[in-house]
């Protein structure tokens, strides 16, 4: 009798707890990826943490507070490590409906995360999508502070030089002998010649200058 | 008593303006691609040889015109013959054009460099969907550099008959482009002088730095050895010959009226021979600089690519047989699939298709030019890299340096046939000429901050500056040769500077050059005509990749429209100054 009810047991749960089972989630761990030299070796007692952490989740879920370890079943652990679960009612007969334990999961990924040493790329569950964190929004964009603060700097660059150009025509507009332009590099008032100042022409020596011709072959004739 | 011409207060000025104009963006990000798609390291024996036998003599040529004319193009032609003063003009038209577009790219280097101070990189992480449950859908399909390039920077349109609004994001950092670059030219040849010091040297300590952060990566040995290894059988590719060619004729900056410009600043006695060869040199140099540092990013990035490739298909392995997480490696990965293949067939039949080959030449085949290089490419390799906001800080603000020491060359190029004609100098100072210019290129700059404004910045980019540049130097070359008299200019410029000009140089001027670019603009007509309906690549949004579409009718006129509206400077102002003489020939005819 105590065997046929054995068997009866372990018949019922192979049955509940199967790959593609309804209500079953299949969760994939990645401990070296994660871990490197650090990763923990799976077994039984990991697999025991992990029913915890379920069942804690579940019973965050209102109605659900009396589940047990005992209620999550375990089945197909392969090397990988990979394994599917399934969660219980306290008859242990059925499974609670799936998208019950995909809210709890969800809710609580974060602490199933930590208590594994793991994050959402090493520890999924598939079918149950993570939600991902948003990116930091700061109020102000930090590029248009940057923005702002070169913009100002060359606004005010600008205006003190275009002042100071204005000062600086004033000053010569009073001043009409004196040529203290830094822009001017002869030191007297130069005959002009086409734009050809003729003095640095003049200090070459003393030869007849051919850059210094006559009108006639300055143009190519018409 | 006229006021003195201004110029540079030492000849390094000189130097340091013309290597800041030279050395732009080409150089770092055409100069590699043509590299690796014409065999390697066989690519520099046409480069050099292009650089011997077109490059300095085109440059010593239009920095000789500039120091002797000592005026900006328009003056300087007109002085060689008042026929050809169509020639300065077409300088100015073609100058503007480029200046349109090309500060455009300095907005986006701003935008990606105020972009930089945030940890982290926005362009190394996709956003999330709306329900927080995944990633954007666009951003899943391109990449999260690609996403952020054409999504967030662009906001690009489907086609370029979807025009769109004027983004604010990118007109702002327009404004600030514009802004900065008035302040470098608001004072003439003092501001740009002291300015050129620092675009000139800045780019050349980030490449360094770059070039040592380079060589240290891992994968970049792969780079550099797949791109160098020479394929000599390109040397037989005529297009080998004729890209080098265009090259150089483009990255020298010739023909807008910029290196004229410049040297019409010079003392007349000044060494512009000597000059003319540094700064060809110095820009070859910086090409092939570049392109190491390229090359050792490429392989970085490619051998994190495949890495990463390689990482995703042991997963599906590893998920698909539950085998023991951690087995699959690199080195055992073709053994185990093989294993797998014949112990669990119909499985693996199952997960084949979704098995991609990985193969490191792939990842480094992937040629990549122009924008996309600069701001996909180089940003997907970035954000790889440990301090990534130091390394993206330091790199766009090269990238900025570049691009405003080629923009000072454009604007000197147009400024100084304004300030030179009398009639504009004397109602309006210099500052006020130069606010203006700035004014009216910032304002039709907007049209390129649209959403389709890529596609009108790709037709600018590429058919602006192409035929007509080809056009305009010849006839310079041809109308100092021929118009003035080549012994004529050979004995101004011993005068003028002291030195003999050697044979080298007219036979080259006279003869090689013309009939260089002659045969490069025959190529260039010709590869037009033979292509037929001209092309562009659109952002399919749905797909994230690029397709290709054709151009409307309007955007062929706007093509059409550019290239003539420089060309057709030439003969209309010949024509016109003819015909202008002619009538003055007629009334004067009676009084004499």
């Amino acid at each position: 009798m105590l065997w046929l009810l054995f068997f009866l047991m372990t018949a019922i749960h192979a049955e509940l707890c199967q790959p593609g089972a309804a209500n079953a989630f299949k969760v994939r761990l990645s401990i070296r990826t994660a871990l490197g030299n650090k990763a923990y070796a799976w077994d039984t007692s990991e697999e025991y943490l992990f029913k915890a952490m379920v069942a804690f989740s579940m019973r965050k879920v209102p109605n659900r507070e009396a589940t047990e370890i005992s209620h999550v079943l375990l089945c197909n652990v392969t090397q990988r490590v990979s394994f599917w679960f399934v969660v219980t009612d306290p008859s242990k007969n059925h499974t609670l409906p799936a998208v019950e334990v995909q809210t709890a999961i969800r809710m609580n990924k974060n602490r199933i995360n930590g208590a594994f040493f793991l994050n959402d790329q090493t520890l999924e569950f598939l079918k149950i999508p993570s939600t991902l964190a948003p990116p930091m929004d700061p109020s102000v964009p930090i590029w248009i502070i940057i923005f702002g603060v070169i913009f100002c700097i060359v606004i005010v660059a600008i205006t003190l030089l275009i002042l100071s150009g204005i000062w600086q025509r004033r000053r010569k507009n009073k001043e009409p002998s004196e040529v203290d332009d830094a822009e001017d590099k002869c030191e007297n008032m130069n005959t002009i010649e086409n734009g050809i100042p003729c003095d640095p022409l003049d200090m070459k020596g003393g030869h007849i200058n051919d850059a210094f011709m006559t009108e006639d072959e300055r143009l190519t004739p018409l | 008593m006229e006021k003195t011409r201004p110029l540079w207060s030492n000849p390094l000025q000189f130097v340091f303006a013309c290597i800041s104009y030279a050395v732009g963006l080409g150089n770092v990000w055409r100069f590699p691609y043509l590299c690796q798609m014409y065999g390697g390291g066989s690519f520099l024996v046409p480069y050099i040889i292009m650089l011997i036998v077109e490059g300095m003599p085109l440059l010593y040529l239009e920095l000789a015109v500039g120091q002797r004319m000592r005026q900006g193009s328009i003056g300087a032609w007109r002085t060689i013959s008042p026929y050809l003063s169509g020639v300065g003009i077409a300088s100015v038209v073609v100058s503007f054009f480029l200046s349109m577009y090309y500060n455009v790219i300095n907005a986006w280097a701003f935008w990606y460099l105020f972009h930089s101070f945030q940890d982290p990189l926005p362009w190394s992480v996709c956003p999330l969907n709306g329900n927080h449950t995944g990633y954007d859908e666009e951003c899943e399909k391109a990449s999260s550099t690609q996403y952020f390039w054409y999504r967030k920077t662009l906001n690009i349109s489907p086609s370029l008959q979807e025009n769109g609004g004027v983004q604010w994001e990118p007109a702002l950092c327009l404004l600030l482009a514009w802004l900065v670059v008035y302040l470098c030219i608001l004072r003439g040849t003092e501001s740009t002088g002291k300015v050129v010091y620092f675009t000139a040297s800045l780019p050349y300590c980030v490449l360094i730095i770059y070039l040592i952060r380079g060589l240290t990566l891992h994968g970049a040995t792969n780079g550099l050895m797949y791109m160098f290894t020479p394929k000599m059988e390109q040397l037989a590719n005529p297009k080998a010959w004729v890209n080098a060619a265009t090259q150089i004729f483009f990255s020298l900056g010739l023909g807008f009226g910029s290196l004229i410009a410049f040297a019409s600043y010079n003392e007349p006695s000044n060494n512009c021979q000597k000059h003319a060869i540094i700064v060809s040199l110095i820009n070859s140099f910086t090409s092939i600089f570049a392109s190491i540092v390229t090359f050792s990013i490429y392989g970085f990035k490619a051998t994190f690519n495949y890495e990463n490739c390689l990482k995703k298909v042991s997963l599906l392995l590893t998920n698909t047989f539950d085998l023991e997480d951690g087995f699959l490696t690199a080195s055992n990965l073709e053994q185990v699939k093989g294993y797998l293949a014949s112990a669990y067939p119909s499985k693996y039949s199952e997960v084949f298709p979704h098995i991609k080959n990985c193969s490191l030449e792939s990842e480094l085949d992937t040629a990549v030019q122009g924008t996309g290089l600069a701001f996909i490419v180089y940003t997907e390799a970035i954000k790889n890299m440990e301090v990534s906001q130091l390394w993206s800080v330091l790199y766009f603000f090269m990238l900025l340096m570049l691009g405003i020491g080629s923009m000072l060359g454009n604007t000197a190029a147009i400024l100084t046939p304004l300030t030179d004609s009398k009639i504009i100098s004397s109602h309006l100072p210099k500052e006020a000429i130069s606010g203006l210019v700035c004014l009216v290129n910032c304002a039709i700059g907007m049209v390129f901050t649209m959403e389709a404004g890529n596609y009108w910045f790709d037709i600018f980019n590429d058919y602006a500056a192409t035929l007509s540049l080809l056009l305009i130097v010849l006839v310079e070359t041809i109308a100092v040769c021929y118009v003035y008299g080549l012994r004529r200019f050979e004995s101004d410029l011993k005068a003028m500077t002291g030195r003999a000009v050697s044979w080298y140089w007219k036979v080259m001027w006279a003869g090689v050059s013309p009939l260089l670019i002659v045969s490069l603009f025959v190529f260039y007509l010709s590869d037009y005509i033979l292509t037929g309906t001209l092309k562009y690549q659109a952002w399919d949004a749905s797909q994230g990749q690029l397709v290709t579409k054709d151009y409307p009718a309007y955007a062929l006129a706007v093509i059409g429209l550019l290239v003539a509206s420089s060309t057709m400077c030439i003969p209309l102002v010949a024509l016109g100054t003819f015909v202008l003489h002619h009538l003055k020939r007629g009334d004067a005819a009676p009084v004499a």
